[in-house]
């Protein structure tokens, strides 16, 4: 289990748990639940916020918000298809 | 039945599905905008005629992802579809973007579970083919028990079919859709059945977990409410548990309608963010941006804007010249005109500000930018949100505050409120015009850098130097309670609609005229009335001075009178009140005079020292400036706008909080005294001293 904030631009995970008591409502409101996939598309110059594609919407989330929600990290495609 | 019915109807619907293009659509220029009671959040309201015989009057609520409010904004749109207080919409109307169609159905099954007629238009479906979408129209009407119409605001397709629909308003058939309270929690909600008989569930569950977003309910229902609200985290939970459970109903409906080959879906978004949000070319692009707007917001106004100038003070003399002398056209020619023409000057600028900042937010770069911004906003204690308030502040700080609002952090929106004022909005570029031109000589240095641009570029620098900084202060020292998270969406980039564009424009500018132009016109009356008369030695003024000067001649004599009287009148004593106070920066009364005038807003202080000079001298031809310029200070026998009071004046007038409607403004935002009495004192001993420090030094 890792979370958001660990994934590399274009890698793939899927949402294992969100800390429910202290992620507000509108972040799952917004699409971000459990068993959906996450993509991270972009990372901030600053290193923070993340761009993120997930359940079909595109968000941008703090840091501090990746790192409340773990993920377990897919498969990546070109290692896959490299072996 | 009656000849004439009215229906009245609530537009819903997420940020950026184009709500806002089928309201204008649906009205056309048959807008207004006001205000709901109590709070600021503007209310844009519609007329729509829909047959012969029928009309309706059609509300544009804010955008909200959910029926749940995080914010201010997403707040009104519960009060306006369940408080109790209000009239309740005959029919809502949810807009949805086909691309986005699973986060937007979410809000859609919230409110149609809520049981009042609704209808869902899927917008932008122009766009279906192009991003290789297909969607089963007949199945999803039928998985969602109601009406969907697909239309394109942008082609203008469909609209006739939401409009015929709205008529049908009464054969719209109302049920729950996503019946999911027994997998939440059976037991629970078999109570809140019982215990809210007279209420639908959802709307019992609404009151249960939003009850402190209703402000009025009746005794006995609190009481009914209270009792589910033992446990507040089982709530939390239960509500997170609705959302996941909400979603998967969504995305088995949209499992057998709604297919998207994602072959055929554009790589532009990705390729357009890849440079928009670079690390480097993304600040570079940035930063013309910013460029782009204060060049056209200097540059292009400055034609109108000089062209308004001489515009009204011809029509002044002309009043005066050709009308019967008498109080009547001294208040038209030295009141009421030069009040207007202060609103109507500012017209271009504010125009094109509004029409740069909507053409930024349409295409969805605005988002961009937050996304870029946010992490260094954070270390001054705002949010990338804050960006959009500090740019607006440059045209206006009353709507720059107001679009704090989508800030979700308490702290941050509240320092943002706070700072705001300091960026150099339009009022104080009158000011700063008229005192570069008198004490900053005309030179340019390599042909194009002209010294007087410059000066004003510092200033502008300078105010942006005291928001970020202040905002670094109150964010190391404000104790104040709230997290501050941040979410948000990162739309899909599209080309900007004319229509929806200048609307905004439109809209923005009639606000400004209405809202700060009432004041600004109020005052310059009241200032006129204050100028022109005073107690028994401002009556009596012309014996007084003659029995003093009686060798004097006519000319000069005449003269004598009219600063007499403009020293006594009531305007001039309170002006002499604060000459104390104000003498160690350089200012005499008569600046006094403009000071106390200039709060009610910055600009007035031109006008002031305009209608003060004025009503000294008998030459009417004379410029405001050739006036200025011409004042002689009694004590040195200089001139008394020479550099070391110009500048202290520039520098007074950064940091100064010199704007009652800002102040207001912010009470009301803020619901609290404490915060615009704070931002008074704290900039206004600021300014004092900044001036102070300036006129010492350069004495």
């Amino acid at each position: 289990m890792t979370t958001i904030a660990n994934l590399s631009v274009g890698e793939r995970g899927i949402i294992q748990d969100v800390s429910f008591d202290k992620v507000p409502l509108k972040l799952l409101e917004m699409g971000c639940i459990p068993g959906k996939e996450v993509e991270l598309i972009q990372v901030a110059p600053l290193k923070d916020p993340l761009y993120i594609r997930v359940n079909g919407s595109h968000l941008a989330i703090r840091k501090e918000t990746a790192e409340l929600i773990q993920i377990t990290k897919s498969e990546n495609l070109c290692e896959v298809l490299k072996s | 039945m009656r000849s004439a019915k009215v229906i009245k109807v609530a537009l819903v619907g997420n940020p950026n599905t184009g709500k806002s293009s089928i309201f204008n659509q649906l009205t056309g220029l048959n807008q207004k905008v006001s205000n709901y009671p109590g709070v600021t959040v503007e209310k844009k309201s519609g007329f729509a005629k829909l047959s012969d015989e029928v009309s309706a009057t059609i509300e544009d609520l804010p955008g909200t992802y959910s029926i749940n409010p995080s914010s201010l904004d997403e707040n009104i749109v519960l009060q306006a579809l369940l408080n109790p207080a209000n009239q309740y919409p005959d029919i809502v109307v949810v807009v949805a973007d086909v691309e986005n169609l699973k986060r937007n159905l979410f809000l859609f099954s919230q409110i149609k579970d809520l049981q009042i007629p609704t209808i869902l238009v899927i917008n932008m479906a122009d766009q279906m083919k192009r991003k290789g979408i297909s969607l089963d129209i007949e199945l999803l009407k039928r998985e969602l028990d109601s009406e969907v119409i697909l239309a394109s605001a942008r082609k203008n397709t469909g609209i006739e079919n939401i409009k015929k629909a709205i008529l049908n308003y009464k054969n719209v058939k109302i049920s729950t859709i996503a019946n999911i309270a027994d997998r939440i929690d059976a037991d629970f909600f078999k109570k809140v059945k019982e215990t809210f008989k007279d209420i639908s569930l959802y709307k019992s569950w609404l009151l249960i977990t939003q009850h402190h977003n209703y402000p009025t309910l009746d005794k006995e229902l609190v009481k009914r409410i209270k009792t589910f609200r033992v446990d507040i985290n089982k709530l939390k939970k239960m509500q997170n548990r609705e959302t996941i459970l909400r979603y998967q109903y969504i995305n088995n409906i949209l499992k057998k309608t709604y297919k998207v080959d994602t072959g055929q879906a554009t790589g532009l978004r990705f390729k357009l963010d890849k440079i928009l949000t670079h690390r480097i070319f993304g600040y570079v692009i940035f930063a013309g941006i910013l460029l782009l707007i204060f060049q056209s917001i200097f540059d292009w106004t400055s034609v109108p804007m000089d062209y308004i100038d001489t515009a009204f003070s011809k029509l002044s003399e002309y009043v005066k010249n050709n009308f019967q002398e008498g109080v009547f056209t001294n208040l038209v020619a030295e009141g009421i005109i030069p009040g207007i023409g202060g609103i109507v000057i500012f017209i271009p600028q504010i125009a094109i500000l509004f029409l740069l900042i909507s053409i930024l937010e349409e295409t969805g770069y605005m988002s961009r930018v937050v996304f870029l911004m946010d992490k260094i906003m954070r270390r001054f204690g705002m949010s990338g949100k804050s960006v959009i308030p500090l740019i607006s502040g440059t045209a206006c700080a009353i709507p720059a505050i107001m679009a704090a609002r989508n800030i979700s952090g308490w702290k941050e929106r509240l320092i943002t409120i706070l700072v705001t004022p300091f960026t150099t909005c339009s009022a104080r570029l009158p000011v700063y015009a008229i005192i570069i031109a008198l004490v900053i000589p005309n030179k340019r240095y390599f042909g194009i850098f002209s010294l007087q641009g410059l000066t004003l570029m510092i200033l502008y620098l300078v105010g942006f130097t005291a928001a970020l900084s202040s905002g670094y202060l109150l964010h190391k020292t404000l104790k104040v309670k709230g997290n501050n998270f941040f979410v948000m969406e990162m739309p899909n980039y599209k080309l900007p609609s004319i229509k929806n564009v200048l609307f905004t424009v439109l809209e923005k500018t009639k606000a400004f005229i209405y809202g700060a132009g009432r004041i600004i016109l109020a005052l310059s009356i009241l200032l006129w009335f204050l100028a022109s008369n005073g107690p028994t030695s401002f009556k009596n003024a012309s014996e007084i001075v003659r029995g003093e000067n009686s060798e004097l001649a006519e000319v000069e004599l005449n003269q004598k009178i009219a600063s007499y009287k403009l020293e006594h009148s009531y305007i001039g004593i309170a002006g002499k009140t604060i000459e104390p106070v104000i003498k160690p920066l350089g200012y005499d009364w008569k600046i006094g005079i403009a000071l106390i005038s200039s709060f009610a807003a910055r600009e007035v202080f031109v006008g002031t020292l305009a209608t003060i000079y004025s009503v000294e001298s008998d030459d009417d031809t004379a410029t405001i400036k050739e006036r200025m310029a011409a004042e002689i200070n009694q004590d040195t026998g200089e001139k008394r706008f020479n550099f070391p009071v110009g500048m202290s004046l520039l520098v007074f007038y950064v940091f100064a909080m010199q704007c009652m409607s800002t102040l207001a403004i912010v009470k009301r935002e803020t619901n609290s005294w404490k915060w615009p009495i704070l931002q008074l004192f704290g900039m206004t001993t600021l300014a004092y001293l900044a001036s102070l420090l300036t006129f010492v030094l350069l004495k």
